[in-house]
């Protein structure tokens, strides 16, 4: 199992991305939305981190701070040794090449009036790497690459089914040869049958190339198939993070172990103790103070309501923020 | 035509409060005939949840909405079969009669509990408009009773949320109200359309206990439409397995889990990523795939409508649609192939 080894492809510290909220005549900023709040980690050639968490943890805004789709507000993101946290528009297109994303909605992400072939090979063109025949070749290839044929280079999204299009999203992010690859929720929208499809294709790939994956997603059950180490965010914050079977064999946060407890398992025969915890996610404009996850942890103490818990390594490659660990 | 007179429900033992019968909903459009539910049968008993699974376009919606009578139409129209409920066929009544059944006696809950609620008006008038149409309440009395409705569903400070609207509300609370909504008349059937799909796991765990706490109080059926294995393991007593239009599959939840009898509820089982292996340390390898994607309702092959995806198809799956029978005492399967695969039936 591939460590965070001496280089990583992918380092975050401190990482920050508040939005304003503006209200009123004058949009005058009357408030933040913690979006991200402090997040920090980093992966090693060759290897999945899985980021979970529920709507609105902040996950998303971390996969696109990275890729500076967001300017973070704070924090640094060292792709490939290199700080691209500054870096303007121009300086930044040589690193965007290391980097790519599929997003979760194949509908959406592709353009409508663009055929197939053309949309994956619009980044070969972008950043000049081919052209003319060859351009057609490499995308054939890649084409063949993802289990689509060559004969549908020249259809349009609309003729492909929802896992076909999510094929063609990866073909484009393939396209550049990127070292790290960010996974928006990329198996969300597809049918049982074809996520094991994509998700069997991913990490072929990933075995092929020595691709490091950001697998964003609510899905515990897919993020535990697919990633190596595991960060569970819950309201801009990482709260525990470790490798796969160290989470799910003994999770130490509150809320990972909600987490876990909550996902049904399909077998009737399993009766489990379920954790359930009450109530709703707070609203990130306005957390908690102390432990985001007082106001819902069934062991929340005193401490938890006032102060806020730093992310510690309690056992060597297990990090957790928990005042009771 | 096969024969598919009878289904596992056909012991017509007491407590089946709504009975499918041959019921064919098809849609009329420009590509051509669709038979998005094609000859499906079921039935359910009181206190009883049901679960339909499979992918989408396999009919499960639409099997939900022609029970209540809200395909719409045109382009789609129920052409087949029967639903009665408490020996009245719910096909043959007027649009006025029908009326007088959704909310009252079957009433539905959908994936999106913003877009099914009425965003200009409060949540306890929205409750209590069925209980001023349909039991003939005083306003005053149906707000007092959505109040309670609210406190049912476990809605924190319900005399207030009543008069929130439905955008003041979080996704799980929005839920909760849809379901006090659906449960305000009391009604004997309860259609459940993927109705955690769009909830985060943790509030998805509190809507399905909840869910499961109240029919227990009520008796209500439940039929509970999802493509979710997980949930169907956790809620279900019965479940039918549908493909392209028809059911394939039907057995007691626990049996169906312990022992698919047709290859594509075999296929859907091994095809998903599970929690509960690593924590017995077994080692995730490949996930099982089910090869190519469901066929289109408007070009489906002649025989087995899974036959080109299934990896044990032999000519004769590609040549005839295999006879829905009972494989086993309360299993039935379509599938030409299921004794062999999966053993034929003990005594």
């Amino acid at each position: 199992m591939p460590e965070a080894a001496a280089k990583p492809v992918l380092e975050v510290s401190g990482l920050k991305k508040h939005f304003p909220v503006r209200k009123g005549l004058l949009r005058r900023t009357v408030g933040h939305v913690f979006a991200v709040d402090g997040v920090s980690f980093s992966i090693g050639e060759g290897e999945t981190l899985g980021l979970v968490g529920e709507s609105g943890c902040g996950k998303t805004t971390v996969g696109r701070a990275v890729l500076r789709l967001v300017e973070p507000t704070d924090g640094s993101i060292r792709l490939d040794g290199a700080d691209i946290t500054g870096l303007r528009k121009a300086e930044l297109r040589p690193h965007r090449r290391k980097m790519q994303i599929i997003f979760q909605d194949p509908f959406s992400s592709l353009n409508p009036r663009m055929s197939a072939g053309d949309i994956v090979a619009e980044p070969l063109g972008v950043h000049r790497v081919a052209r003319g025949k060859a351009l057609r070749d490499e995308v054939a290839a890649l084409f063949e690459r993802v289990g689509l044929r060559r004969a549908q280079m020249d259809a349009y999204p609309h003729q492909f089914s929802g896992g076909q299009r999510q094929r063609i999203g990866i073909a484009r992010a393939l396209a550049l040869n990127p070292k790290l690859i960010i996974g928006d929720e990329p198996v969300s929208a597809l049918d049982v049958s074809i996520q094991a499809q994509v998700i069997n294709l991913l990490m072929d790939l990933q075995r092929e190339r020595r691709l490091s994956y950001l697998f964003i997603s609510h899905n515990l059950a897919v993020v535990e198939h697919i990633s190596h180490r595991i960060a569970v965010m819950y309201l801009g914050r990482i709260v525990e993070h470790t490798d796969k079977k160290t989470l799910f064999t003994n999770p130490l946060h509150p809320y990972t172990e909600a987490l876990l407890s909550a996902v049904p398992v399909p077998d009737p025969a399993i009766k489990r103790k379920k954790l359930v915890v009450q109530g709703d996610v707070p609203s990130p404009v306005r957390p908690p103070p102390g432990c985001h996850f007082h106001t819902r942890c069934p062991y929340a103490v005193d401490r938890c309501r006032i102060d806020s818990p730093a992310l510690r390594e309690v056992v060597p490659g297990h990090h957790v923020a928990c005042h009771l660990r | 035509m096969v024969v598919q007179s009878a289904s596992a429900s056909a012991a017509l033992d007491d407590g089946v409060v709504l009975d499918v019968r041959g019921l064919k909903t098809y849609f009329y459009t420009r590509q051509g005939l669709l038979k998005a539910v094609d000859d499906v049968s079921f039935a359910v008993r009181k206190g009883e949840t049901l679960a339909i699974v499979g992918e989408s376009g396999c009919g499960k919606s639409i099997t939900a909405l022609s029970l209540i009578r809200l395909v719409p139409t045109p382009p789609g129209r129920i052409v087949g079969g029967a639903v009665s409920l408490a020996g009245t066929d719910l096909l043959r009544l007027d649009e006025k009669a029908m009326r007088g059944v959704r909310g009252n006696d079957i009433s539905m809950i959908f994936q999106e509990p913003m877009t099914s609620l009425n965003p200009v008006m409060t949540i306890g008038r929205q409750i209590g408009e069925a209980l001023i149409l349909h039991q003939g309440l005083t306003r005053a009395a149906a707000l007092a009773r959505a109040v309670e409705m609210l406190q049912l569903v476990r809605i924190p400070e319900p005399e207030q949320r009543a008069r929130d609207y439905p955008h003041q509300l979080s996704g799980g609370m929005r839920q909760r109200a849809m379901i006090a909504m659906a449960l305000a008349c009391n009604p004997k059937v309860l259609i459940a359309d993927e109705p955690t799909t769009a909830l985060d796991v943790t509030i998805q765990a509190q809507i399905l206990d909840l869910i499961v706490d109240l029919q227990r109080q009520l008796g209500t059926a439940v039929i509970l439409i999802t493509h979710d294995l997980g949930v169907v393991a956790e809620t279900a007593q019965r479940v039918i397995v549908m493909y392209a239009g028809r059911k394939v599959e039907e057995a007691p939840a626990s049996e169906l889990f312990a022992r698919p009898l047709h290859p594509y509820t075999s296929g859907l089982m091994a095809s998903i990523p599970r929690l509960d292996l690593i924590r017995g340390h077994v080692e995730a390898g490949r996930l099982q795939e089910i090869p190519g994607m469901v066929p289109a309702l408007t070009d489906l092959p002649t025989g087995c409508a899974f036959a080109p995806r299934c990896q044990f198809a032999v000519d004769r799956c590609h040549a005839d649609y295999p006879p829905y029978e009972e494989k086993r005492p309360g299993r039935w399967a379509a599938c030409w192939r299921s004794d062999e695969l999966y053993g034929a039936a003990h005594a």
